[in-house]
């Protein structure tokens, strides 16, 4: 496959007394699509965060072993960098109580682009590329927090494409929404593959199946197992990933 | 009817009742000084000097003296205060001694307010030397109205939903400029209110500007802010009782102006609050 973007070594992470991920080695790779699977509580989630450092911003934070981004340790990467490098959609759409306008703009403002002209035309940009233009493009000026639930994360998706990141993550973006909005933010992420390193996680092996090229199953922190989405749905090597995509537990 | 909703009616009549215990002395006190101060209120009582032995005339001097104190006030203790809160909020780490600074403001707004007076004298007045002043009685005034500020904005800081600053930090932000572009604003009425109660709280008081900058008399607009001023708490006090055959419709008149500033202040305020109501929800 081509080059690796993304690689975490030994990675272990504890929350006050709790070790939450235990000795994770995952190498991902530019432009591709992987999931993440596994059961609540498996670490999903802390693994995510961990990739742009937001999990610093819990006070019993604890982290060792070392992350690396396009070969550089992220330690030695500000943090304000990192994250416009490393973009996420959290798992309830969180829209600012601003316009959509002033939604999408705020990142590429904060990174000093003041020209109207400019942001506009990031603005509108970002929102096609989310899919999202053909139905605000004639009310960017109003609420964003007045949209429906789907359209509001396909805005987080947006605001996220519009500080122009390499890498995106999902927590779970469509745990809250409908099948439609569901078919509509996949569609976006397989438009997006071409340019973007996407990591997935979800709690919907269905949803991995369909949208993911590879994909690693976590269990109770550990990463159990990391192969192609055919594989791991089809004929994984370890019996626990078999007893979860078969649905027996989780 | 059931006894849940004869005990429902019940409770809602105990509450109403109470509702009703607090605002009625309020509507008393207003009414009773509307009452007895209208005949004496007119555009010479706003705008003419005190005359007589105060005993006729107008307080315009207590009236601009009063807006010196608070205007002072405020670009001392806003800014202070906000940055203050700000720091507690957001970027102290919360430690032993953090709790201690943050107990320890929440009880200096218990403290009595002639406590303050006497050491805005000692410090600001003797020590300083900077003087029976405006500048004394401002810097006093503004260390009493401190903790209610800090205590409001970290109030209103502490209000913001964690996912907004969690949205700005993954879009690349810094803190500050988290602070600045994705807190402050939402934050914003609240702090306005807690500064505008304390702004209320420091235009009335007489005891810490009774040391550091009130005029018994003195008929005549500040010229700098090394001047002592009247003011309209400490003129009402000194008229209410240190006059002899002081007409008593004027003390009345005296404090229906102190009022209707205290009220303009809070309209300000209430209007700035429906304005940014209108801007952002969530």
């Amino acid at each position: 496959m081509s080059e690796v973007i993304i690689k975490t070594v030994n990675l272990n992470v504890h929350f006050g007394k709790q070790h939450i991920l235990k000795n994770i080695n995952l190498e991902i790779y530019k432009n591709e699509i992987l999931g993440i699977i596994g059961p609540a509580n498996s670490g999903k989630t802390t693994f995510l965060r961990a990739l742009n450092r937001l999990n610093y911003l819990f006070k019993d934070y604890y982290q060792e072993g070392e992350i690396f981004f396009a070969q550089k340790n992220i330690k030695d990467i500000n943090d304000n960098l990192l994250r416009k490098k490393i973009g996420i959609i959290f798992a309830l759409p969180q829209v600012l109580p601003i316009t959509i306008y002033e939604n999408v703009a705020y990142g590429p403002k904060i990174h000093g682009i003041k020209d109207k002209d400019t942001l506009d035309s990031i603005v509108e940009k970002a929102l096609r590329k989310a899919y999202l233009w053909e139905e605000v493009k004639d009310r960017l000026h109003t609420l964003a927090t007045k949209l429906s639930g789907g359209q509001q994360q396909r805005l987080c998706i947006a605001r996220t494409l519009a500080v122009e990141p390499e890498v995106i993550l999902y927590d779970e973006p469509c745990s809250g929404l409908d099948p439609i909005s569901t078919q509509k933010i996949e569609e976006a992420m397989r438009e997006l593959k071409n340019n973007y390193t996407q990591i997935l996680v979800t709690n919907n092996t269905k949803q991995a199946a369909r949208a993911t090229e590879r994909c690693a199953f976590m269990l109770m922190g550990e990463l159990v197992e990391i192969d192609r989405t055919a594989i791991i749905f089809t004929s994984p090597k370890d019996k626990r990933t078999d007893e979860y995509v078969r649905g027996v537990f989780g | 009817m059931n006894l849940a909703r004869i005990r429902e009616r019940i409770a809602f009549t105990i509450l109403g009742l109470s509702t009703l215990f607090v605002i009625l002395p309020i509507f008393a006190i207003v009414f009773y000084i509307v009452k007895n101060a209208i005949g004496a209120i007119s555009w010479n009582f706003i705008l003419d000097i005190p005359r007589h032995g105060m005993r006729e005339g107008g307080i315009y001097p207590a009236i601009v003296g009063t807006i010196c104190l608070v205007l002072g006030t405020i670009l001392f203790s806003l800014p202070l205060g906000i940055m203050s809160a700000i720091y507690l909020v957001e970027y102290a780490n919360d430690n032993f001694f953090t709790k201690l600074v943050k107990v320890s403001i929440v009880n200096l707004s218990g403290i009595p307010s002639i406590v303050y007076g006497l050491f805005g004298m000692a410090l600001f007045v003797i020590f300083l030397k900077l003087g029976t002043s405006i500048l004394s009685g401002c810097l006093t005034l503004s260390i009493m109205s401190l903790p209610l500020i800090i205590t409001a904005t970290k109030e209103a800081l502490e209000a913001v939903p964690f996912s907004f600053r969690e949205i700005s930090l993954s879009l690349g932000a810094t803190k500050w400029q988290t602070i600045r572009y994705c807190v402050l604003p939402y934050a914003l009425p609240g702090i306005l209110t807690g500064t505008v109660l304390s702004l209320s709280r420091a235009a009335g008081e007489t005891a810490p500007i009774l040391f550091t900058v009130a005029a018994f008399y003195l008929p005549r607009l500040p010229r700098s802010i090394f001047d002592q001023v009247m003011a309209l708490p400490y003129h009402l006090y000194v008229i209410s009782t240190q006059i002899p055959n002081m007409p008593l419709r004027l003390s009345f008149a005296t404090a229906f102006v102190l009022i209707v500033l205290v009220f303009l202040m809070n309209l300000v305020n209430v209007i700035l609050r429906i304005q940014f109501r209108k801007k952002k929800q969530w």
